[in-house]
């Protein structure tokens, strides 16, 4: 099998077996959850807040979109509380579009997701970019059909979310900035952790990897499953700041399984040949030609203009980071 | 036969999706069948001209069909196809070998297909995510067991042209078919576990490089 299945909770809530006619059907179990993740690899993700931004999204060639009340951009600028989007936009985004639609909820917010289940969404966001609902606990996600993506900064966040049943992982980043550097620290880390691991692993030294286990706070099974794997248990994006094709190129060189851009394409001046470049480049990263085929796209002078990670009043990847 | 009679390249179409799956699933196959061959990521159109069989992985069809310099790669497919080249098409895959798409909610979709399976596709025929599902299958082709179908967000076939046979049904849907060197599977073999829908498609490609003498 080449999707890991390690850290499913028996009997979840989620899962349900049914009879159609004359064949026995089993929904929301976790091959289907994590397959449906893999199935979006190599692809971008894009951010929307309307239909018409999905439509473009869409005959860009995003494999998904992400609906959203206001970009990550326009949330840091509001301030306030930042909430699920309107139900009444993510229907009428679902009656435009073929790919999949996604949503976020509030980090620990059980009801926005089960509203969000129910409105038939794809696929779950649970995601900092929004005011958390619970600074304790996020969301046990064995209790949906639906598959949830959760934000890591760190291998430890990104296992515990994976044993609460989410299915994809992405890097947190510092959304609506446009700097990518966050992006590019987080997955570093992700990786090297996951090397001091895969040592311990293929040394035989149990007694080292069960004591980085419990530094990681995760049970030992998906440690030994991710030290086995030399890899996160299920894909992992890029999100957070990715606002050129470079960037997207960027991240996937370092091992990212696909790609998310939030305010980047819609708060540029140059969306629809923005939203193609970020494709284009998110295809062929390793093909620095086409990379620069795709930068060629777009003009520099109309990306959003962005700013330091250094000093911002708030900080959307420190949210959740306890749990 | 010698060992270098039966080598076999495998192509995997490298745009999108879950290619890496069924880079895994045909090397499974080829160990378990144990035959030397090699798998390789074809994305330019030279690539295309160089393997023995080809898959056309699951993910996103438009996604699959859009980008200029992916299309310009589909052509050399459809050439190399109607030539012999044996291929399979696994959900996205099978849409893009596909004469004509439909969505269920949308409508006709403009995509560009390659176009050599004669079937018309209903894409997302059941449902959306929450709907995927997995199931038994009966596939007389591949021997009594039943092979475990896992269906992501499917498409199905709404018609057949007359030199298509349906090789899966699931209740009154077709799932599964296969036109000569042609193979189109609405689910995904390569998530199974179960190689033996790559292990045909690894038979099929050592015949047809047979054929052509090389």
């Amino acid at each position: 099998m080449t999707i890991s299945l390690v850290a499913t909770e028996p009997k979840s809530k989620g899962v349900k077996v049914e009879i159609v006619e004359n064949a026995r059907t089993v929904r929301g179990t976790t091959l289907l959850k994590r397959g449906f993740a893999h199935m979006c690899k190599h692809g971008v993700v894009m951010d929307v807040t309307n239909v018409e931004q999905a439509v473009i999204a869409e005959e860009a060639g995003a494999v998904a979109v992400m609906v959203l009340d206001k970009l990550p951009y326009d949330v840091r600028k509001a301030g306030g509380v930042a909430r699920t989007a309107s139900i009444k936009v993510i229907q009428e985004i679902m009656d435009a579009v073929t790919i999949p639609i996604m949503a976020k909820c509030r980090i620990g917010h059980t009801d926005e997701a089960k509203v969000l289940e129910v409105t038939g969404v794809d696929m779950i966001d649970e995601s900092e970019v929004l005011t958390p609902a619970d600074e304790e606990r996020h969301i046990w996600k064995w209790d949906f059909t639906t598959p949830f993506i959760n934000g890591g900064r760190n291998l430890g966040e990104a296992l515990r979310r994976i044993e609460e049943g989410c299915a994809m992982i992405r890097t947190k980043g510092e959304p609506g900035t446009g700097n990518v550097a966050e992006a590019v620290t987080h997955i570093r880390m992700v990786n090297n952790e996951i090397r001091k691991l895969r040592s311990l692993y293929q040394d035989s030294d149990r007694q080292e990897l069960m004591k980085a286990t419990r530094e990681l706070k995760v049970s030992y099974a998906i440690a030994e499953e991710t030290a086995r794997l030399g890899r996160l248990p299920v894909v992992n994006f890029a999100a957070g700041g990715i606002t050129t094709p470079a960037d997207a190129a960027l991240l996937m060189n370092l091992g990212c399984d696909g790609v998310f851009v939030g305010s980047g394409i819609f708060k540029s001046d140059d969306p629809a040949q923005r939203a193609r470049a970020v494709v284009l480049a998110t295809t062929f990263y390793d093909d620095a030609k086409i990379v620069m085929e795709a930068q060629k796209m777009v003009d520099e002078k109309k990306s959003l203009l962005g700013m330091d990670t250094k000093n911002l009043e708030l900080r959307m990847q420190e949210r959740g980071q306890h749990a | 036969m010698s060992s270098k009679k039966k080598s076999v390249t495998i192509g995997v179409l490298g745009f999108q999706g879950d290619i890496e799956e069924n880079v895994a699933a045909t090397k499974q196959a080829l160990q378990e069948m144990q035959i030397e061959g090699n798998v390789e990521l074809v994305r330019y159109p030279e690539e295309v001209e160089k393997v023995d069989g080809l898959i056309l992985p699951g993910g996103e069809s438009t996604v699959q069909s859009t980008l200029a310099a992916i299309q310009r790669s589909l052509p050399v497919i459809k050439k190399r196809v109607s030539e012999g080249m044996p291929v399979m098409g696994t959900c996205a895959g099978m849409i893009l070998l596909s004469r004509r798409s439909f969505d269920r909610v949308i409508g006709d979709t403009k995509q560009k297909l390659i176009g050599n399976l004669d079937i018309v596709i209903e894409r997302n025929a059941f449902g959306r995510q929450g709907d995927s599902f997995e199931a038994d299958l009966a596939i007389g082709m591949l021997g009594k067991e039943a092979f475990k179908g896992v269906f992501i967000r499917a498409p199905a076939v709404s018609e057949v042209g007359k030199d298509v046979e349906v090789i899966a049904k699931l209740n009154n849907k077709v799932v599964a078919v296969r036109q000569k060197n042609i193979i189109g599977t609405a689910f995904h073999p390569e998530l199974s576990g179960d190689s033996r829908m790559h292990r045909h498609l690894v038979k099929m490609a050592i015949d047809f490089k047979h054929k052509n003498g090389s």
